[in-house]
Parts: C-alpha cells; structure tokens; sequence
C-alpha cells in the first residue's frame, strides 16, 4: 500500500477510525450479553444466600452452590420471608415486607438490593434500605443479612446467616480481585467455616463484632465465645477487611434483634 | 517439528529454553511474583496469556503496514484492552463460574511486559503467521515459568498442589506433619517467588554457558 503512514492527517484519521470501530465493537458486544450477565449475577446472589443457611452440595473441603437450574425454585421454598428495614442513625425507621417495597421501589426484589449504593445513601445522611431474608437451618429460624467493605485491593462483600440472639449460623465471603493464595482464601472453606457458632453480641447484649485475630492459637477453632477467630497468614488487610465489614454492617441490623428479643419475651 | 519448518519451530522452541521471557528476557516479572502462590492460579494466567498474545500478535501483524508509527504504542494497548474485555465478557455470559475464578487475572494481562514487548519486538516486523507461532511460544515459556514457581510455593508454603493436599493435614499432623514438617508461610510472600526464579536463572546460566553476560 502506497499509503504514508506517517502524515499528521493519516495518524488522525487512523485514530478517529479505530476509536469508532472499537468503540462500537465493545458496546455491541457489551448489550448482547448484557442480559446473560445480569441473569448469571441474580442467580449467584441466590446461591449465595442459599449457601449461608447450608443449602449447598459442598463435599469435605469445597464450595460447591445448587446447580443454576434449581436454585430459584430452591430460592422461593427456602426463603420464607425478605424484609427490607429502612434505617437511619442505628434507628430503623420502618419494616416492609417485600411486596411493600417492591411496590415503592420500582418491583427491584430485596435480595438485589445493591448495598453499595446503600452504603452511599447512608453518607449523604438519607436513610438506607436494609435486606434482611428469612429462612431455616436446622429447625430454627435464621435471618441473612448481606454485608459489604474494602479488602486490600477491591471490593469484599458477603452474607452472614444470624440466629435470633445474632449467633453466626453461616457465611459466605466473596472478592473481586484479593490477591490468590493469601487474601483470596477468606472465599475457603477452612476460613469461612470459622464463623460458625461465633457470637457477635457480649452476655449484656452489647454488640461486639468479630475478630480476625493472629495469635489466636486456635486453630480447630473450638473457643466460640471468644469473639475471634484465626486470621489468614499473609493477609492481614483482607482479613481486618472482613471482620471490619461485619462489625459495621450486622451493626445496623442491632435494633431489629433486639426488638425481636422483647418481642418473643 | 514434522509440521513446521525449523526455523519456524524455532519460533516456539526458543522462549521455552534459551530466549525465555522470564528468566533470560525478564519480562513479565510482576505477575510472576503476583499470582504465582497457587498452581491453579499460575495455570490459569499461563493459558490467559497464551489466548492473548497468540491472537493479540496475529492482530497486530496483519494491520503491521497500517499503523502509524506515531501512536503504535497507543493502538497495540487499544488491541489487548479490546481482547481482554471481549473475553472478559463473554467468559461473564457464558463460563460464570470461570469468570470468577479469573477475574483477578484479567487486569493483570493488560499490564503484562510480554504482550507488548512482543508486539513491538516481532508482530510489527513479521507475518501473521508467524506473529502467532511466536505468541504461542512466548506464552508458552511464560506460561512453564509460572508453573514451576507456583508448583514449589504451593507444596511448600500449603503443602497442597491444585488445592489437594499432598503432604498429609498440617492441622490434624498426619503424613510428613507427624514427623515435625511445618508449611513454609514465608514461600506464600511475592518475595519467594522472587528467589525461586533467581534460582531457576541460576539452574539454566550454569547448564547453559553461552547465556551468561559479561
């Protein structure tokens, strides 16, 4: 080609001409799978929930979720109830079941409620929206509530199953980009099966949250009141990430468990 | 190399030994030391990295008489951020799960010495199909770097290899743990990989002595 790639006119063109090809090339390609994204993300969430009150196929040492095909219906048996708390200054201000809030809020279902943009709702002094899904694990009710935080990279988030005197009965934490191998095992089994039987309230029922402690010289995990539990080694931001999440976030939640407790007494 | 002339051969031969990437070109040293703490990890970045170079060098050798020389540094990083996102996306359609597992790498891939410096160094000079037998083989030398340090940090610092433990239960003091073996933590830490691959440039300048400088 008796083309001379080196004019000025030449660069310009070229670049107008491969930002317009590649632009449309990524937005084409962005809206066609746009729907099969966001049906993989609601159906995770479901997993996700799921997992936390032991619906899961897990073997002696995986994380295996209920097969896609399945997983709504499992969903809809399991989780009896999905309040959403609205909630300002550690005060709830309302209980709405799922049908009042999805009439409010354009049909979103609670369980896709983006706590992120909860979280932000929250800085700007507006009051916040508070999923909370109620289910059973062993015969005993049990109420999950999603959490969110800052790992060492990105995101962290996850769900932790409560029982009505705020006992872990389940976790499940997720990342977007921990670092393999270190921070990215608070998504193994050995670390999240930790949580299990902790207590997030002190005897008083003040909340205490709880610790992912190095030192904790425990590691079958037997003390479950001791408020900790064994830190990953060589990844110590990820994991002050973890049990920061959790104590700011299953805080909000206080006033519902307390109001639950006098409401049983 | 029934199917390849030998000098083409040569293409995919020489980064696995002589011209490595890692150990004799040191590039792409930064996600070597990143993600190399788990052999699956390493495997998936390997193969991540073979899919982009091989298809990224072919892209760039057929629009090599085309570039124009001002901003060719700017069009190969629009190339590679192009394939990464498409196969990012697609991989978040089709292969959920997968996705997950790699979502770490994928950034990780732009940023990669490699790519660039053998779009610079060889697709802008050379024929597509050529371009892709020295993808592949650049990957591919990458990729056996990664697997062998991701092989020592996970056995010695997890006692694991693909997850699975090998060497007994570090916990419960089974296999080796009964006789006072402990798991190396300081081999998780980048700095072991670091050390690793120093070794293994070690290994390969003293079998090898036409690779040691002056």
């Amino acid at each position: 080609m008796a083309v001379n790639t080196d004019k000025n006119s030449y660069t310009i063109l070229f670049a107008i001409a491969m930002v317009v090809i590649v632009g449309s090339l990524l937005a084409f390609t962005a809206s066609t799978l746009r729907p099969a994204i966001e049906e993989n993300e609601r159906m995770e969430k479901q997993q996700n929930i799921l997992y936390t009150i032991g619906i899961n196929e897990n073997g002696d040492n995986d994380i295996v979720f209920v097969g896609t095909e399945k997983v709504g219906e499992l969903f809809s048996t399991n989780i009896s109830q999905q309040l959403v708390l609205e909630a300002k200054d550690g005060k709830i201000l309302k209980e709405m079941t799922r049908q009042e809030y999805m009439d409010t809020h354009n049909d979103q279902e609670p369980y896709l409620i983006d706590v992120k943009k909860q979280q932000a709702r929250a800085k700007e002094g507006k009051s916040r929206f508070l999923p909370l899904f109620i289910g059973e694990k062993d015969g005993e009710t049990v109420y999950v509530a999603p959490i969110r935080g800052k790992g060492l990279w990105d995101a962290i988030w996850g769900f932790v199953a409560l029982d009505k005197d705020m006992v872990v009965q389940g976790v499940f934490f997720d990342h977007a980009g921990e670092t393999p191998g270190l921070g990215a095992n608070i998504k193994q089994r050995y670390f999240m099966d930790d949580f299990e039987g902790e207590h997030l309230l002190s005897d008083t029922g003040a909340f205490k949250g709880i610790e992912v402690a190095k030192g904790n010289n425990d590691p079958l995990n037997e003390r479950k009141e001791d408020y900790k539990v064994d830190a990953l080694a060589g990844a110590t931001i990820t994991g002050d990430g973890v049990a920061a999440m959790m104590k700011k976030d299953l805080k909000l939640y206080l006033p519902f468990f307390e109001n639950l407790k006098t409401q049983s007494n | 190399m029934g199917l390849l002339s030998k000098k083409d051969g040569k293409l995919i031969t020489d980064p696995l030994a002589d011209n490595n990437p890692i150990t004799i070109q040191v590039l792409g040293i930064c996600s070597a030391l990143a993600i190399t703490a788990e052999l699956k990890a390493s495997l998936v970045m390997g193969i991540a990295v073979l899919f982009v170079l091989g298809v990224g060098n072919v892209v760039i050798s057929l629009l090599r008489n085309i570039i124009p020389s001002k901003i060719r540094i700017i069009v190969q990083l629009i190339v590679v951020a192009t394939l990464v996102i498409i196969v990012d996306q697609v991989l978040k359609a089709y292969a959920y799960e997968l996705s997950k597992t790699l979502s770490v790498f994928i950034g990780l891939i732009i940023t990669n010495c490699i790519i660039m410096g053998r779009f610079e160094a060889f697709a802008l000079g050379n024929g597509p199909w050529r371009s892709f037998l020295d993808g592949i083989g650049n990957a591919l030398g990458y990729a056996v770097i990664l697997v062998i340090v991701g092989f020592f940090r996970e056995l010695l610092g997890s006692g694991t290899l693909f997850g699975i433990p090998v060497l007994g239960d570090a916990i419960e003091k089974t296999g080796v743990y009964s006789i006072g073996y402990e798991n190396n933590g300081f081999m998780l830490m980048p700095p072991m990989a670091l050390i690793i691959v120093g070794l293994l440039i070690w290994v390969q300048r003293s079998r090898n002595k036409a690779l040691i400088e002056d």
